[in-house]
Parts: C-alpha cells; structure tokens; sequence
C-alpha cells in the first residue's frame, strides 16, 4: 500500500496524520484526565463526563456570543480565556452538586454509580437539545486562532490545533503538581489509600470526596472549551468519545496521570495514522480491538501498581 | 426444611402462572394484532433483561455489551431470512441474482463465506445458541481468569458494544450498514408478515420466553445459584472451599448470552429486520434498566420490567418525544437510588402486606412474594470505601438491613 | 516425640516449605523460609506483627504467589497450582476474621462447603440428599452449633461465626489444616473449647495455625515456629522457644 507515494509524500503522511492525531490525542487527555482522576482516584465511573464537557462547550460558546454582541470587537480575541475559566467553575459547580445529591448516596455500589450517571447523561443530553436544539453549533474563533503554519512547503499545521495542544500540556502539568503538591491533592491520595485513617486523621472526607469530583467535572469542562477550537458541538457529541476515553483511562492504568497520557498518546497516533491507509471506522474497529485485546492480557493497564486483590 | 422449601414452589408458581395467563390470555385478548406484535417485541427484550437477572443480579458481573448477544441472535436469524428472501427468481433484476440487494449494491458479485452455511435452518438455530455463547466465553474467560471485573468488565463490555457496531456499519457490504438486514419475508415459505404468522410468533415467543424463564429459575434454585451469591459477598471463601470461582462466572455470562440471543432471534422473526442500533452502547444499557426496573434479582421482574419500560417509551414517543430521555434518565438514577431493588421490591415491601390484610389467609400464598433467594440491596448505604478495581458490586448486599424479606416465606 | 524430627526422613512430612521467598515491589516479606509439618502434628506459627506470619499461610493456600522457593504437600508442588486445586490436594484455610456466607444459614454455610458438585455441571445438579444432611449435623455437633443449623449465619455469635468456618473446613476433611487466629475475639469459656476442639479434628490431619493467645498455644501447640521478618527465629517445644533468648529479645519480652 506504500507503493504509491513517494517517500517524500509518505513523510508529509505521516506529519499530517500525526498531528491530526496528536490534536486527538489533546482531546482524550483533557477528557481522560478529570476522569482518570474521578475513576483513579474514587473507583466512580462517571457515565456523563461526555456531557460535562460538552457543557463546557456551550457555556464557551455562550461567552463568546456574548462578546461578539455586547462587547467591542478589540476584546473579542481574549474572550476565550474567561470563557474557559467561567466552564471550569460551572461544570465544577454542577459536578459538586451531582456528588452531594447521586453519587456520594452511591460509594459502596460503584455499578449503580455508573448507570445513576448514564441516567444524568441522558438528562444532560435532552436538556441541550431543549435549551440549544439539535443542530451542531459553533464559536467563532478569534484572528489570532486562525490560519496555518507551514513547516515545510507539504507539511501545514493549524494555529488553532496547536494552541490546543500546548493547552493541553499546560493543563496536565498543572493537574500533575496539584495531585502531588497541593493540599488537596494529599489529601484525595491519603483518602484513596486508607479512607478511615485518613478520616482519623482530621481529613474531611466527605469534602475531599466533594471537591475531587467537583475537580474532575472541572477539568472535563476545560476540555469542552478546548473542543470548541477544533470541532463544532452537539448535545449528543460527549457520547462519541466516552467509550474511547474510558479505554484510554483503563489502558493508561487508572491511577498513574502518566499512564493516562501515555495511553492517550497511543490510541490517538495509533487510530489516526491508520485512519490515513484504512477507512476511518476500520481504523477505529483495529485500535479500540487492540486495546481491549491488550487489557484483556493485562488488565492493570499500561502504568500501574500491582493489583490489589 | 423440606417443608419450606415445597412452599417456595408453590407461592412463586402462582406468580408463574399470573404471568402465564397476562402474555397467553388478556394481551392476546386485549390487543389488536399491531400492538400484539408490539408487545412481543417488547418482550424480546425480556430475554436480555432476563439474562441480565442471572448474570448481574446473581453474578455481580454488569456487562454493558448484553446487545451484542441480542444482536448475534437477531442477525443469524436475519441472515438466513434474508437468503430465503434472496432468491434468484426474487433477485433476477440485480447484477448478480442470488446474492442479498445490499450487497448487490456494494458491488459483490459472490456470496461472502460466513453467510453460506446460514442457508441451513438447522445450522442456524445452533449458531443463535451457540455463536453467542462462544463468544461470551473468550471474552469470559479472557476476563475471569484474571480476576478482572466490576467496573472494568462493564467499560470492556461497553467497548465490545461499540467496537461491534462500528464494525457492522462500516462492512455494509457484508452486513448492509447502518440499515441492518431489512426486508425479510419468508421462513421456509411462510410468510410472517401476515397478522396471522405474527400471533403465531408472539405465542412461540412466549414459550420460548417461559422455557427460558424456568431454566433461569432451575439455575438460581441450584447449588450453582446459591454460590453465584456466596461469591458476591465472599468470593475468597468460595475459591477456597475448593471452587474454580471463573468457571462459574464464565458459565453464568454464556447462559445470559445464549438467553439474549434467543431474543435476538425472536425480534428478526417479529419485527422483521435486524440492524445494528440494537447492538450499540446505547441500547445495551437501555437493556439494564429493563432488569433494574423489574427488580435485578427478580426473574419474573425481568419480564415485566421490559413491558413497563418499553411500553412507557413508545407511549412518550407517540405524544411527548422531548420528555422521554428526562423520563428514561429520571428512571436510571430513581430505580438505582431509591428502588434498587425495581418493582419486584416494591411489590415485596408495600403491595404484598397490604394485599395480605384483604385476601383470606388460605390464599396468601397467591400474594406473597418471596422474589429473590437472597437479601436485596438497601437503598441507604453510606459513603465510606470506594470501589478497587477487582471488587465487583459485592459490597452492595453486605450491608443491606436484615430481615425485611424473611418474614415473607416463613 | 518431639524431639525425634532430625532422625525422620523428608516422606514423612505432610508439608515441607523450602527456601520460600516473596517479595512485594522489593520488600521480602517472607525470606528464604523453610517449614516442616508432620502428620497429625498441630504447629503454632507466632511472631511480631508484619513478621509475615499471614503471608506464609497465604503462600501455602496459593492466594499469593511465592517469588521463589517450593512447597511441598504430600509430594505435590503447591506453588504451580490454582487455589482450588490446592483444596482439593487437601489443604484448608480459615481467615482472620470469620469468613462465612453472612445471608445464608448454618446449614447452607456447610453444605456449600461439602465437597461433591464442585465444577459447574456439578453445582447445577446438586441434590441435598441423606448423605450431605447428615455430614452436615455431624460437622455442626462437632462445631457446637448442631442446634442452630437454621439460624441465619449472620445471627451468630463472633466465636460461634469463628467455629463455623472451621466447620466449613472440617466438612471438606483436609489432610492440612491452616487457621489464622482461630480464638481473636473469643471470650474465655470459647477458647477453651476451641482449644478441645482443634485437639479432637486433628486425630486425622495436622494442623497450622497463627495465633498470639500464648495460654491458647501452650494448650494446643506440639511444636511452635517464631518468624521475625520473614525468617524463622526459632522452632521447637512451646518451652523451648519462650526460654530461647533471640524470641525473648524480639517478642515475648516486650
């Protein structure tokens, strides 16, 4: 299949389709990461984290529709960062709300967890369709998002996709120092370890519980506007990566940061550099099979500690 | 002992019979033949909340990816329909007679190799039974063996569900997409578009559903049942009472596979066609609520968790579209949260008692419910461990209050 | 008797551990530990908290994996084998804390544990025929609860819970027996016939058993075995281990 390209077009292929995939791989570690820290962290699966990002998304594209009719056009270029800050703290608000009233009634049957959230999502799902309807919208990126950069005279990279990416690299660092430096951060690892030391130790763990979550949803709103630099959204366009996000969360090892990008960064590269020589859906079939036939031979994933039994 | 265990017969047989006597006398009475069929179509699904019972109620394995088994089912059946219906004569106007039109479309010009033995009804009706369960048992095995379940089984089973439906749209030629297989019209020449061949098909599906019913009821009353519920709270002291613990899972994950299957089978067969929304990860958990709503260690809830759920959908569809997903998602967090134990343990708790207190006392037997074998789970548990990635849903029974099922059958 | 183990050869021993060693992540938490147990011989295991004393008992029952090392039972190489078939070599293994089926009663709890139907066909074709009734009132006579093989296991007493998952052990008849602190939470009057109890079952098997009660060990141990951080301080008679100084630096002078 090689044989018709030039190996100078094979390059460029290659280029191309690896930075396609790597803004693919931006989105699952955003998404992955508030849930890799819900799921590591917690053992909740949370079944609407499409949907917590996808909120993110619209109060992004809420902002921006705010500033383009309320305000001068000169501060339109800046609107994206309060629009992200404003989609952290909503679905962070809404996520800690959801912790009070479902999810902490829930710890001790981790399965129900997951279809009580199945049920959110689709309430979430309904309530876009409502409030935004069906169709698909999107923002209006600012200037300086726009436009390409030319590597070489084959190889073109868009701005926004790379903003996107140092974003992402932005978030997971932050992400990273804030579980191991910050006091909530030891404190959600003590609760992860032993929950009633932890509580004998004058750790709220009730608060702990509320706020990790809160974080998670977060960090998945942050996504959503990130997403809306490189995609248009939909009520129902959380649903399209959650099945791969989780695989990304499991196959990077559930509670290594590390291994969730790691993983991410192969099952983007992966599907989208065969997407280029296969169809897209082939593509996905192999890597999603790949993935679960990997878990399947070893189910801690790619980083973790031994299993605990 | 003996003595109670005969009551337990007799008690849960009346309940038997009442559903018996719903599905075979008042639906058939009550319904003209469109909601007949519609009505058997539900209860299609019944199989896959059914297998849902023993292998998630029981077993504490949620698989997410029970539509992959109803889809199996339903697309072997449709496969050979659908070569019935491909006739050369009937097929005379494509490029290549003989074969399916999809795939006439998609430019085959042969028969692909996996659809030829389904020419064979016998070979059929095996690879509905058995197809399913084969695979259930690699990936059983795959994740058994290792120790793997709870949540992780749920997204790997989730994962199949959508890694099969992608697969099956992508290949239309050899699958005919995102349409599925439409346009089935005949079983070996009987035609079961007719109102007449649907009734049929509802009774046959009834049976069916029942012999499917009993074998879940022999299942659970087995050694074997008692065990999947010794597992779920001590799986360590099962494995070392001399227990090979993933066979039993893997057994009971194959059983609720060929189950669904059958149902499967049964919807092709009434409805018509096959395609691949009722594989996805979506329908699949669309299907637990079925069993959630029923009650998940109620058999019988099953049934009519299936009815109720599927019934409410096609009633909010006709006149409020926009409210069913607020009403579905609204189910999903109220059953798990508030009834976990579904309808069956609203029945145990509030129906039973009173009707007791009205019927005389030589026919409580009639009213009282004993429906599962084993403490249900409590709605009220607190917070304080969080799930590790081997636990299963064990830790949700252990905790449960005590007492409030004994008194029903003693 | 117990003096005689040097001039008896390897045969005779139910159970002999040899250079066993396990490590977690680096840390060893049984080291290079080697074990005797002969017929209808009860060994007491004791030692300091973390001196690996579970972990040996979870090596044997195959619930951990050995790094390196070999366990013998009766000639068979336990450590290549899965749990189950270590019990069905004829070991069995009683938990710390009492590990009964809490939902189901007396009865269930044994029959469960009675070892015929063990594979899938098996356990769907079960029957409680006149053979498992009366093994079963035979073990819960045995057990003290013949009385109680109604009662919802959840009911009992802690000491009464403990008895029965020995009696869950005993129905399966092992050749070894491993208890993992069989009298914690006892009161006085259980542990005495706990202690009568272990030393009636074990005409027909040996025993293992970790325990810290020393009154309870010096009632039932014909040989007691100290670890200290995964290595064996000392082995011999309950006298000659409190009067070796090594055990008195590390254990029992505290």
């Amino acid at each position: 299949m090689f044989a018709d390209y030039s190996m100078a077009e094979l390059t460029s292929i290659f280029a191309m389709q690896g930075f396609a995939g790597l803004i693919l791989f931006s989105v699952f570690v955003l998404m992955a990461l508030g849930l890799a820290i819900i799921f590591g962290q917690m053992g909740v699966i949370n079944m609407a984290h499409g949907e917590f990002m996808i909120l993110g998304a619209y109060v992004t594209y809420l902002t921006s529709n705010i500033f383009s009719s309320y305000l001068p056009e000169s501060v339109y270029g800046s609107y994206f960062f309060i629009a992200m800050i404003l989609a952290f703290f909503v679905t962070g608000a809404l996520g800690a709300f959801i912790e009070w009233s479902v999810i902490r009634h829930l710890y001790k049957r981790p399965l129900d967890t997951l279809l009580a959230t199945w049920g959110l999502s689709l309430i979430m799902q309904q309530l876009y369709r409502s409030i935004f309807g069906a169709r698909e919208v999107g923002v209006t990126l600012p200037d300086w998002l726009m436009g390409s950069y030319a590597i070489t005279d084959m190889i073109e990279v868009p701005i926004n996709g790379i903003f996107v990416m140092i974003l992402t690299i932005i978030i997971t660092i932050a992400v990273a120092l804030m579980m191991q430096k910050s006091r909530l951060g030891k404190q959600t690892r003590a609760v992860v370890q032993n929950r009633p030391m932890a509580a004998a130790v004058g750790i709220n763990t009730e608060r702990v519980d509320r706020l990790t979550f809160a974080l998670g949803c977060g960090i998945a709103g942050i996504a959503g506007s990130a997403f809306t630099m490189v995609g248009s959204t939909g009520p129902t366009a959380g649903q399209l990566y959650i099945v791969d996000t989780f695989l990304v969360v499991v196959f990077g090892g559930a509670s290594s940061l590390i291994g969730t990008v790691a993983s991410a960064f192969t099952i983007s590269q992966a599907q989208s550099t065969m997407e280029f020589f296969l169809s897209g859906s082939m593509a996905k079939v192999l890597t999603l099979l790949t993935v679960v036939i990997i878990l399947m031979l070893r189910p801690e994933g790619l980083f973790s500690l031994k299993m605990r039994r | 002992m003996n003595k109670v265990g005969s009551f337990i017969e007799r008690y849960q047989l009346s309940h038997f019979i009442i559903l018996a006597v719903i599905i075979f006398v008042v639906m058939p009475l009550a319904l003209d033949s469109f909601r007949l069929n519609m009505v058997g179509k539900y209860l299609t699904y019944a199989f896959v909340a059914l297998g849902l019972v023993l292998c998630w109620g029981y077993g504490g394995i949620l698989s997410l990816g029970q539509g992959v088994f109803f889809g199996l089912g339903g697309y072997c059946m449709a496969m050979f329909l659908k070569l019935e219906a491909s006739s050369p004569e009937n097929t005379a106007i494509q490029s290549t007679p003989g074969i399916p039109d999809f795939m006439d479309w998609n430019q085959l010009t042969e028969l692909p190799w996996f659809w030829e033995p389904f020419h064979s009804f016998a070979f059929t009706i095996v690879a509905i039974l058995v197809l399913p369960a084969i695979f259930a048992f690699i990936i059983g095995v795959a994740m058994f063996k290792r120790r793997v379940g709870g949540v992780y089984f749920a997204i790997i089973t989730q994962a199949v569900a959508a890694i099969l439906t992608i697969l099956i749209i992508g290949q239309q030629g050899y699958t005919g997409g995102v349409n599925g297989i439409t346009d089935l019209r005949t079983l070996h020449g009987w035609d079961i578009r007719t109102d007449e061949a649907k009734n049929i098909l509802y009774f046959v599906n009834g049976v069916l559903l029942f012999v499917c019913l009993f074998a879940a009821r022999f299942i659970i009353k087995s050694k074997l049942g008692r065990l999947l519920v010794a597992m779920r709270e001590r799986e360590d002291r099962v494995r070392f009472s001399g227990y090979d613990v993933s066979s039993f899972k893997i057994f009971i994950f194959c059983a609720a596979a060929t189950i669904s299957a059958v149902g499967g089978a049964m919807f092709t067969l009434q409805v018509g066609f096959m395609s691949p929304t009722f594989v996805g990860t979506g329908p699949s958990i669309e299907m637990v609520i079925f069993c959630a709503l029923g009650g998940r260690l109620a058999i019988l809830g099953a049934v009519y968790g299936a009815l109720v759920v599927n019934w409410a959908k096609t009633s909010f569809s006709e006149s409020f579209p926009e409210l069913w997903l607020f009403a579905m998602g609204a189910l999903f967090i109220g059953v798990v949260m508030a009834f976990p134990n579904g309808l069956a343990g609203l029945y145990q708790t509030y129906i039973a008692p009173w009707l007791q207190k009205y019927v005389p006392e030589k026919f409580h037997w009639i009213v009282t419910n004993k429906y599962a074998e084993e403490k249900p789970v409590s709605a009220t548990t607190s917070a304080t461990t969080e799930g590790s990635e081997t636990e299963d849903s064990s830790a949700d029974t252990k905790k449960s209050e005590k007492g409030d099922l004994s008194h029903a059958g003693n | 008797m117990l003096e005689t183990n040097k001039h008896i050869g390897p045969k005779d021993f139910v159970l002999s551990v040899e250079g066993l060693t396990v490590s977690f992540d680096g840390f060893k938490a049984v080291n290079d530990l080697s074990l005797y147990v002969e017929e209808q011989e009860i060994r007491v295991i004791i030692g300091p908290n973390g001196a690996g004393k579970t972990t040996v008992l979870d090596l044997i029952c195959g619930r951990t994996k050995a790094t390196e090392g070999s366990i013998k039972f009766k000639g068979k190489e336990l450590t290549k084998m899965n749990e189950h078939q270590i019990v069905h070599a004829g070991v069995g293994r009683k938990f710390q804390n009492p590990s009964i089926y809490e939902d189901l009663t007396v009865f269930e709890n044994l029959e469960l544990s009675f070892p015929r139907g063990r594979n899938v066909w098996g356990a769907l074709t079960f029957r409680r025929d006149k053979e498992v009734i009366d093994k079963v009132q035979e073990v819960a006579d045995m057990i003290f609860l013949g009385d109680k093989l109604d009662m919802q296991a959840d009911l009992l007493s802690h000491g009464q819970k403990q008895w029965l998952e020995i009696g869950m052990l005993l129905i399966q008849d092992p050749e070894l027996l491993m208890l993992d602190e069989p009298v914690a939470g006892m009161s006085v009057a259980e542990r005495k016939q706990t202690a009568e109890l272990l030393n009636r079952i074990t005409k027909d098997r040996s025993v293992l058993v970790i325990e810290h009660d020393m009154q309870f060990v010096a009632d039932i141990a014909h040989r007691v075995t100290v670890l200290h951080q995964g290595k064996v301080l000392s082995e011999g008679s309950m006298e000659r281990v409190q009067n070796d100084p090594k055990v008195v630096e590390v254990y029992l002078g505290h």
